[in-house]
């Protein structure tokens, strides 16, 4: 069992009003960067929103899913949603339960929501690993992406300095990730709802002097 | 020295398939090349398959899979019109093709461009590769040639065509992916379908553009030694 069309990091964060959740817009078909507009941040009910890095179609299957899930919960007609907590432990369970049959969905999930005031984020992995954080990312956003959080997020971010955290990481991400691509989304859920940005792209500083002449100091290397 | 041919290779459509949306439907473009191992099996393939009356697919990868997915999506296709009453949409025929696909990851090897007209979206095309992912996409591109058509389409796709340019993009593109890729050739077939209907067109190899490093098809040797005097022989 092996993905096919993949995309790479999900990045999130808690901020003052909620999540920040950022992935860019690339599937990838082995080296290839096949396809260029795909959306990999979908909102789930009225308070959540799933962030996916790995294989796409695995991806648009558990939208199904959660489709379904999300129309019998509607179908109740009690006046309960099921929130951001309860579908990360319904994804939970699909992933562990697929892993233990040796049939995985080739996934990492990154979930966030606000219900009742209450933000939460938290992340499953392919084989079932699942855990909330302040801030959760997926694949390279691991290595690349969680060292600058840990050091620059705190509680209460604004809107903007969110933003310009998640642009820091998606930047160093662009410029150290092969199958990253430069056209980008970046999403926001609030007790109010989900919103997710247009695409667009980020600017990149190629200009160090360092840069312009690399071998000189020794002809042959780089 | 390689003398022994395999044979009895699986056979798979090396293949260039693509699908152009363009103002008013889709375009769809395809080779003609079936091989096994080295062998071509065929050369003149019809890799444009109708599933219904307003929608085709392309076919790449394994001729077997590919044959036996298509012909159950033809079959539900025909069982739903009846149930319908009406046309089917190009989104249904994609996604009863990327339910095959998905579910049967693990044995198929097909890689799939749906494209149609119906009258509530126009013309649209769906990209199905390897695993099942389902991409609507303006235009679309997939087969071994494909790898010489990214660069090529990045340039030279424009966003509301004509017919005639979106055909002429399809042609041009299948016959540079020929060009380059052993597992591609023959003639070039296009499918134009729109409100008004199905075309079918056919561009045999040696009607199609010459590219670098290749040279105008002759009769014979004969022919050249006796037009032209000291020129042809050449160390």
């Amino acid at each position: 069992m092996y993905p096919y069309v993949t995309g790479t990091s999900v990045v999130a964060l808690k901020y003052k009003d909620g999540i920040l959740m950022a992935a860019d817009m690339g599937g990838s078909y082995g080296s290839t960067l096949r396809y260029k507009s795909v959306e990999r941040m979908k909102p789930i009910g009225k308070h959540s929103l799933l962030g996916a890095s790995g294989e796409i179609s695995d991806f648009q299957e558990i939208l199904r899913y959660l489709d379904e899930l999300i129309l019998y919960d509607n179908m109740w007609d009690d006046g309960n949603s099921l929130g951001p907590k309860e579908v990360h432990n319904y994804l939970t369970r699909v992933m562990y339960n697929r892993r233990n049959k040796f049939n995985p969905l080739w996934n990492s999930l990154v979930l966030g929501g606000v219900k009742n005031g209450q933000k939460y984020l938290g992340t499953v992995s392919m084989i079932g690993v699942n855990f909330e954080d302040n801030h959760v990312a997926t694949g390279f956003g691991n290595h690349l992406a969680r060292p600058i959080l840990r050091q620059e997020w705190h509680e209460n971010l604004s809107f903007e300095n969110g933003v310009r955290l998640l642009e820091k990481c998606m930047r160093v991400l662009l410029y150290r990730d092969r199958s990253a691509v430069n056209k980008l989304q970046i999403a926001k859920i609030t007790e109010d709802g989900v919103t997710i940005s247009q695409p667009y792209s980020l600017k990149t500083y190629w200009e160090f002097s360092a840069f312009e002449n690399p071998a000189q100091g020794a002809i042959g290397s780089w | 020295m390689d003398l022994e041919m395999n044979l009895n290779a699986p056979h798979s459509m090396g293949t260039t398939i693509i699908g152009v949306t363009y103002n008013g439907g889709v375009v769809l473009g395809a080779d003609s090349r079936t091989s096994t191992g080295m062998y071509v099996a065929n050369r003149a393939s019809d890799k444009i398959t109708q599933l219904t009356d307003n929608v085709y697919v392309c076919r790449s990868g394994s001729a077997a899979d590919s044959q036996i997915v298509s012909d159950y999506v033809r079959y539900f296709l025909h069982q739903h019109t009846i149930q319908l009453g009406q046309s089917a949409t190009s989104k249904v025929a994609a996604n009863l093709i990327r339910l095959l696909s998905y579910n049967n990851k693990n044995m198929l090897e097909t890689g799939l461009i749906v494209g149609g007209w119906d009258k509530y979206e126009g013309g649209k095309i769906y990209a199905i590769p390897l695993g099942g992912t389902l991409i609507e996409q303006p235009f679309a591109i997939g087969g071994s040639g494909s790898s010489y058509l990214y660069g090529f389409f990045d340039q030279a796709w424009k966003e509301g065509m004509t017919k005639d340019e979106a055909e002429q993009l399809v042609v041009k593109a299948v016959s540079l992916a020929i060009a380059r890729d052993g597992a591609s050739g023959g003639v070039v077939r296009t499918v134009i379908i729109n409100s008004e209907g199905v075309t079918r067109n056919f561009y045999p190899g040696d009607k199609l553009q010459l590219w670098h490093e290749e040279l105008e098809p002759q009769n014979s040797l004969l022919d050249l030694l006796n037009s032209s005097s000291p020129e042809p022989m050449n160390i």
